[in-house]
């Protein structure tokens, strides 16, 4: 357990093991704890959805039912629509 | 994972959708780019195992810290500087030569960021959350920690009330280390209580 491999020191590691598989999942993480701070809201109120995401299909990738939570708190907040966001969504990553 | 610089890559659906998310509350002026910078900074630099390790060597060393720890843990480890999301309602439970605890959250993924950072993969996989509860002894056994039989195991399951920390046994031959010694010998998986030191 311990004596676990640091080699990259700019990866989140925590003993050893990427937190997250991909910079989207750091961003996804970063929208829902930045949202709920400026909107004064308590973490429970994301929480709830996530829980309830996860119920809805256990078996799918975490941060994909972290997004889903995102956006069902987003919509319902009415920050946006789902048409905006369709409208919004990039196809294509930038090139590096 | 293409190497091919010339032409973007497709993203995953769940991929555009957060960036989609990001661009119209960016564009709305609701949140900003900078805040969530320092966000993925703040946790990858200053969140993680090494703070709860610094919880658990100052209660080995501090009879009276380990006493408030154990009454009011978010008040005892908010005095180290470690709150904040996630964190607001730590329970503190100790291990001893005849109770082992083990943590869980069954229902989704509850952590205690401050002390421990995010979960490692395997907290949030259905087969730990499920076999926690149903047959903890096996899956401890399994992932390298032999509990002997005669060693009750509390399995503590995070709810919206409560997230727990497992106060592990100091290992025998350790009178002679400091706190700061003491620290780097504990690991998270002794604090969520999937292993013993």
């Amino acid at each position: 357990m311990t004596g676990a491999p640091l080699d990259d020191a700019s990866l989140p590691r925590d003993n050893g093991e990427l937190v997250f598989e991909a910079p989207w999942q750091a961003r996804a993480l970063a929208l829902a704890v930045a949202l709920v701070d400026k909107l004064d809201l308590p973490w429970e109120v994301f929480r709830l959805r996530l829980m309830a995401e996860i119920a809805k299909d256990p078996q799918r990738p975490y941060y994909e039912s972290w997004g889903a939570a995102l956006e069902s708190m987003v919509v319902d907040l009415d920050l946006t629509t789902p048409a905006a966001l369709d409208a919004a969504a990039p196809t294509e990553r930038a090139p590096l | 994972m293409t190497t091919d610089h010339h032409h973007p890559a497709e993203l995953a659906p769940v991929e555009a959708r957060v960036a989609a998310i990001e661009s119209v509350l960016v564009e709305k002026g609701i949140i900003d780019t900078d805040a969530l910078d320092a966000i993925v900074q703040h946790f990858e630099t200053n969140l993680g195992p090494m703070n709860g390790a610094k919880v658990v060597a100052r209660a080995w060393t501090d009879p009276a810290y380990k006493e408030r720890l154990l009454s009011d843990g978010t008040a005892a480890i908010k005095e180290l500087g470690f709150e904040g999301p996630e964190g607001e309602y730590m329970v503190v439970v100790e291990n001893t030569p005849k109770v082992h605890n083990l943590v869980v959250c069954t229902l989704c993924s509850c952590y205690p960021w401050p002390t421990l950072g995010l979960p490692p993969k395997w907290y949030k996989a259905p087969a730990y959350r499920s076999r926690a509860i149903r047959e903890p002894r096996k899956l401890l056994a399994e992932m390298g920690t032999d509990i002997p039989a005669d060693v009750e195991i509390r399995v503590q399951d995070s709810s919206a009330e409560a997230r727990y920390l497992v106060l592990p046994m100091r290992p025998e031959g350790t009178d002679d280390m400091s706190e700061e010694q003491l620290a780097a010998i504990v690991t998270r998986d002794s604090m969520i209580g999937v292993q013993r030191l």
